[in-house]
This record gives structure tokens, C-alpha cells and sequence, in this order.
């Protein structure tokens, strides 16, 4: 995937509001028995089952079909989802954070992650925001009210800020993954350089 | 303070703690399948470098694989990928238990049972059922496939260090009330997210007269709760089930090991950040009624009612019940169904089979009912046919297939059609899991075999 440097980002979202949204919906299982890596491959999948019906038709109610949240995203708009509660649950694919990032989304906003998607997220540099339920909340009724409402993601100085409501959230992130995401580094370079490392761990170690 | 078995197993494999960042992980096991790791072999090939610890890796297709014939694989995307994983292995100098061999079957089935996944180990897989390891008291958690491509590259991955909580069930199963049962149970009170950001152990009497193969089926379900892992302290049960596996340690190298095992456990005064406490007593035949592993209910309990529920909550059931098909405050007991599905790292193992034979032996088969039983390993296979239990099956009117993940996720030809609903002792019933428009109950073996003889979902106490 991509891998882009983070610092400010300022875009329209849209909203997922399902909560449990597991991985087998935001890619199902048929698009995985592949061996590319193709970025357009995996962001037609995205959610392929709930923007499609079984004839490929757009599933007209769906909020990705909806005029305000179909237009394909790039800077400035749809680059963020908001979703429900326990975003990627489930499944350990990776391909569902390669779906994300493929259709062209950095953030992902939530109350809560699953753990093996918030990191599968992070490997492919897009940002899972943790929220309170509140702001979440609020961020659903601004986008409801008006699908132009602008959110900023400001890394650096980690807050989130709803810019219908001037709202203003801190959002966690370890030091190290933020130096990742602005510098645009990966964790395997990083175990690469430290492998002087794991081998004197392995001299050490006990078996039994 | 005392340490937690998560803690001791956690703090031997640390290699270095980044300021204000993760753990650097040392992993002793890697097990690798087809799906997730065609790209992580790209991104070594793309860096040009070797697998670090090749002899630490065990690779094996399963998800792909079919269950009415391996001499081929007819869908050509599925068949590329089984052999890019065959070549992967092959260039990379990686074991690998090739489709159709009597090493082969779904790994989460073939690792305990080869001995390959060992007390006090770190236990990592592409694959969120790599918490099953966890039941012989090794810390086994589900990855990405970035991180897959990190254990090639190090032998080694970058986690933050999760909450620890231990789930106690303490008492005397009842009859008809099986490992599958806690496991449907326990994610009921728990939600599918009740444990997410924790690592899991399960403790208490029950938990210890379990058999192996019963800690293997609840250890595989603690994701669907959101746990990485679910560790079960190692004890005689576990010595007895690995002793003269094929990769487990053999003569003096054994008593040493079991030695070192018999201090895997958390100590009496560990403090963990969460403790739950459930009564064996309480729990039922169990079966779901939604898409979440969490909606579910005892077999003689009704669909929940929208009164009493917020908006928010009523519109999320409201969703679910349309997909299955059924109503709020509905029996379930008595419903038709289409399909029957024995198998998959949740219930693919020699306990499972003998379970639903005991319960189809001298009946038939419903014929309005397709029935997929699929052992989970080309051992386990093996070990039905040596007991007999082929024939007693054969002569319920059943068909014994080949080791395979199957019905469990629509990845292969054992695809449930569109509005069918099918009876599962697989761990997932979410939308389209066992194909597209496919409705799914999970349930136990002995619910299923119970179900699968009448044609509607049964009891198998009342049968």
C-alpha cells in the first residue's frame, strides 16, 4: 500500500454507522483468494456487498451510493469514514485495510477497533482516531445535518475536530507510530535495523 | 505481586520495550497459509532478503482447499493461490504440508496436534483462530499480513502489550452441554467486543476437566469476543495430549520440557485487570440468532423482543433478524433447515466426530437436509476411520469428506446458497460468511448432528 506521510488532514467523512462492522463486510471472503496487491482491486471491493446487489446493481438506500458520500475520494473529500462501534471486528485480513486505503481513505474515526484491524489499519497508513461515544455521536448528527461537514485530523498534535461544532477531541498514539506516520516508515524496516537485537535475545533465551 | 501466565509467557519473549512505543515480540512458531501470505512473500522479495528463522515456520493451505476431491482445485484464482503458497515455501526453504498429503489439514487443527504448538510458546498466524494454540498454554494471537511479512523478515513483531482478564467457569457441565456451549455462552454476557484490547485466560474446574480438544474449540472462539488470545494453563491434560506428538519433545528433552510447563500458570496472587466468574450450571445448548457470534441464545430460549430496547439497539437487531429471517420473541427450536456443517478449526477435531456420531448412531438422516462433514485434518480423518466411526456415520446416511476450512467461510466449492439456512458448528454467522446471502446458526456438534436427523433445529437432550 501507499505509504503517505501524515500531518493535517481536512476532508468531508463518510458514515458507516454500523456498528460490529465486521471484516468479511468490508471485504468478503471471495476477494481474498488473491495474490495481488493491487491497490484498485481491493478499493472495488470495499463494502462490495452492500454498495451491490447479487445482479452488481448499486444498492440504492446504501450510503456510498447516496449522491453526497459517492463521489470516489481524494484531498479534501471522503477521505475520512466515521463508523460505528467495534470497526473490524472479526476476521484478521488484512485485505479489509487494503480495501480501505485502496478506495482512497487516510482516517478512520471510531469509538472503538477491533485490535487486529486497528494495527492492520496502521500498516497501511490509515489512521484509526479512538473517540468518546459522545463525539462520535455528534460527528454522525453534523454529517446527517449537512454530508459537507468538514472534520480535521491534526496528527501532530493528535485532536480531532468537528468544524460543525468547533468540538475538539485528543486522540491516542504512541510516539513511535506517530514518527511512522509522518515520516512515512514502516515497522519491518525498523525490525530490519534492530536485528542485532533479536539475535542477542535469541543467544539468551530459555527453551525449557 | 505474582505474575500471570500471560505475563510470564509475554515477558520471556520481549526483546526490547520501545520508549513510549511497542514491544518488540520475539515469535518461536509462525504458521502461514495460503490467503494471507502471497503478499507478504512479495514485500521480502521486494526488499531482497531471506526468511530469517525458515525452520521456526510451517506453512499449509486450508482455506482454499476443496472437501469432496483435492486432486484438483477448479477455480483457478483459488488454485494460483495454493500454489504460490506451494512455490513461496519452495524458494524460501519453508515446511510445508502440502493439499492432499496426510500432513495437511486446517492449520489451527494440525499445529496442537502435531505437536507443532507447545506450552510457553509465542504462537502467531494471518489468521484470527490462531488464539485456538492458546488451549495448550502458549500465547497465540491472530496478525496481518504486514505483520506476517515482519516474523519472516525478524522473527519478531511490534505489539503493544494488552489488559489482561481471566474468565473462570466454575461447576459441573450438564448433560447435552459441550466446550462450543461455554464458548456460545461466554460471548453472549461478554458482547462480540466485551474483551477487546485484553488477552484472555480461562480458568476454573470446568475449564480443567475439559478435554483437549475442548480447550482447542474455546481458545478458538475467544476473538469472537475480541481477544487475541485464550490461554488455558498448561496441566496433565495438555502433557498427556502432546506426549509423542510428532514435534513435540522426545525422552530426556520431554521431562525437561514438562518440567519448565508445570510453571506455566498464573501465580495465586496475580491481579488481573479483569475477572469474570460464570457457573457451568447456567449454561444450556446454546444457538445463535444474528450476525455476531455474541446473538445468541439457549436452544429452548426465544428471539429477544425490541421492548424495553434503545432505538439504536432495536434498529441493530431490527437488521439482523431481517437477514435470518426471523422474528423477535421467535422459538428457534423447530425451524427448518437447509444445511448441516460439522467442521472447521472450531469443531473439526476426533471429539467432535464421535460427539455427533453418538447422537446419529441408528438413526438416518433427514433427507431434506444437505450434510457437510468435514474432518479437520487429514489426522483426524485417519483417527474417524480407525474408530469406526465412518461406518456408523455412513450408515446414518452421512458422507465422511476431506480435511478442509469448507463451510466454514465461502472460499471454496462448499458454499451455502443465497437464503439457505444452515446449521454450523463453525464460528462465525456473519452476513454472507458461508456465501453470499447464506444464513447461519451456530451451534455445538451435538446440536447440529440433533438437527441434521430431524430437519429442523433440535435439542439433541429431547432427541
Amino acid at each position: 500500500m501507499a505509504k503517505q506521510k501524515f500531518n493535517v488532514i481536512k476532508s468531508t467523512c463518510i458514515p458507516v454507522a454500523i456498528d460490529n462492522c465486521n471484516t468479511d463486510l468490508i471485504i468478503p471472503a471471495r476477494y481474498l483468494a488473491s495474490t495481488t496487491r493491487d491497490p484498485k482491486f481491493f478499493g472495488d471491493a470495499f463494502m462490495h456487498d452492500l454498495r451491490y446487489d447479487a445482479d452488481g446493481k448499486p444498492v440504492a438506500g446504501f450510503v456510498m451510493n447516496q449522491p453526497e458520500f459517492s463521489e470516489a475520494p481524494h484531498e479534501g473529500c471522503h477521505e475520512i469514514i466515521v463508523g460505528g462501534q467495534n470497526w473490524g471486528s472479526g476476521s484478521s485480513r488484512e485485505h479489509a485495510a487494503w480495501a480501505i486505503a485502496g478506495y482512497g481513505i487516510r482516517v478512520v474515526i471510531s469509538s472503538s477497533f477491533a485490535d487486529i484491524h486497528r494495527n492492520n489499519l496502521l500498516n497501511c497508513f490509515v489512521l484509526p482516531v479512538v473517540v468518546s461515544r459522545e463525539f462520535q455521536q455528534e460527528l454522525f448528527d453534523s454529517i446527517a445535518k449537512n454530508p459537507q461537514t468538514i472534520v480535521t485530523v491534526d496528527v501532530p498534535n493528535q485532536t480531532v475536530t468537528n468544524e460543525a461544532t468547533g468540538h475538539s477531541e485528543k486522540f491516542e498514539i504512541n510516539s513511535y507510530k506517530k514518527h511512522c506516520l509522518v515520516n512515512a516508515l514502516d515497522d519491518i524496516d525498523y525490525l530490519l535495523s534492530v536485528q542485532d537485537k533479536t539475535e542477542a535475545f535469541e543467544k539468551t533465551a530459555k527453551k525449557w | 505481586m505474582g505474575k500471570t501466565l500471560f505475563d510470564k509467557i509475554w515477558d520471556s519473549h520481549v526483546v526490547q520495550v520501545i520508549p513510549d512505543g511497542p514491544t518488540q515480540l520475539y515469535i518461536d512458531r509462525l504458521y502461514a497459509h495460503e490467503v494471507t501470505s502471497p503478499q507478504a512473500f512479495d514485500t521480502l522479495r521486494d526488499k531482497g532478503i531471506k526468511v530469517f528463522r525458515p525452520e521456526q515456520v510451517v506453512a499449509m493451505p486450508d482455506h482454499n482447499t476443496p472437501s469432496d476431491q483435492q486432486e484438483v482445485i477448479n477455480d483457478p484464482i483459488g488454485r494460483k493461490q495454493v500454489e504460490t503458497l506451494a512455490r513461496n515455501c519452495a524458494e524460501f526453504g519453508i515446511r510445508h504440508f502440502a493439499m492432499g498429503t496426510k500432513d495437511n489439514g486446517i492449520i489451527h487443527v494440525v499445529g496442537p496436534e502435531k505437536g507443532l504448538s507447545l506450552p510457553g510458546m509465542t504462537i502467531v498466524c494471518g489468521d484470527s483462530h490462531t488464539s485456538t494454540h492458546g488451549a495448550v498454554g502458549a500465547l497465540a494471537m491472530g496478525i496481518g499480513t504486514s505483520e506476517v511479512a515482519e516474523v519472516l523478515a525478524s522473527q519478531c513483531i511490534l505489539q503493544s502489550k494488552p489488559k489482561t482478564m481471566r474468565i473462570n467457569i466454575e461447576g459441573e457441565l450438564q448433560k447435552g452441554v459441550v466446550a462450543k456451549d461455554i464458548a456460545l455462552y461466554i460471548m453472549a454476557k461478554m458482547t462480540t467486543s466485551g474483551a477487546t484490547g485484553y488477552a484472555v485466560e480461562y480458568a476454573g474446574s470446568t475449564i480443567r476437566n475439559l478435554s483437549m480438544e475442548g480447550r482447542l474449540t474455546l481458545s478458538n472462539l475467544s476473538i469472537e469476543m475480541g481477544s487475541r488470545a485464550g490461554i488455558i494453563a498448561p496441566d496433565e491434560t495438555t502433557f498427556a495430549y502432546l506426549k509423542g506428538r510428532e514435534y513435540a519433545p522426545k525422552g530426556a528433552e520431554w521431562d525437561k520440557a514438562v518440567a519448565f510447563w508445570r510453571t506455566l500458570k498464573s501465580d495465586d496472587d496475580a491481579v488481573f485487570d479483569k475477572e469474570i466468574t460464570y457457573r457451568a450450571e447456567d449454561i444450556k445448548p446454546r444457538i445463535t440468532y444474528g450476525t455476531n457470534p455474541g446473538a445468541g441464545i439457549a436452544i429452548d430460549e426465544t428471539v429477544p423482543v425490541l421492548d424495553g430496547m434503545s432505538e439504536a439497539e432495536k434498529a441493530q437487531l431490527t437488521v439482523q433478524l431481517n437477514y435470518m429471517q426471523f422474528k423477535p420473541g421467535q422459538k428457534l427450536e423447530g425451524t427448518p433447515v437447509d444445511y448441516c456443517f460439522l467442521g472447521a478449526c472450531t469443531n473439526g477435531r476426533i471429539e467432535d466426530f464421535r460427539a455427533f456420531a453418538s447422537v446419529v448412531k441408528g438413526k438416518k438422516k433427514s433427507p431434506n437436509v444437505v450434510a457437510w462433514l468435514v474432518p479437520g485434518s487429514w489426522l483426524v480423518r485417519q483417527q474417524i476411520i480407525d474408530e469406526g466411526i465412518d461406518k456408523i456415520l455412513e450408515e446414518a446416511g452421512f458422507e465422511l469428506r476431506l480435511p478442509s476450512c469448507s463451510s466454514c467461510l465461502a472460499m471454496n466449492p462448499d458454499k451455502v446458497p443465497a437464503g439457505k439456512l444452515a446449521i454450523s458448528t463453525s464460528n462465525r454467522n456473519f452476513v454472507g460468511r458461508q456465501g453470499p446471502g447464506a444464513r447461519t446458526v451456530l451451534a455445538s456438534p451435538l446440536v447440529v448432528a440433533a438437527s441434521a436427523i430431524t430437519g429442523v433445529i433440535t435439542d439433541p437432550r429431547k432427541l
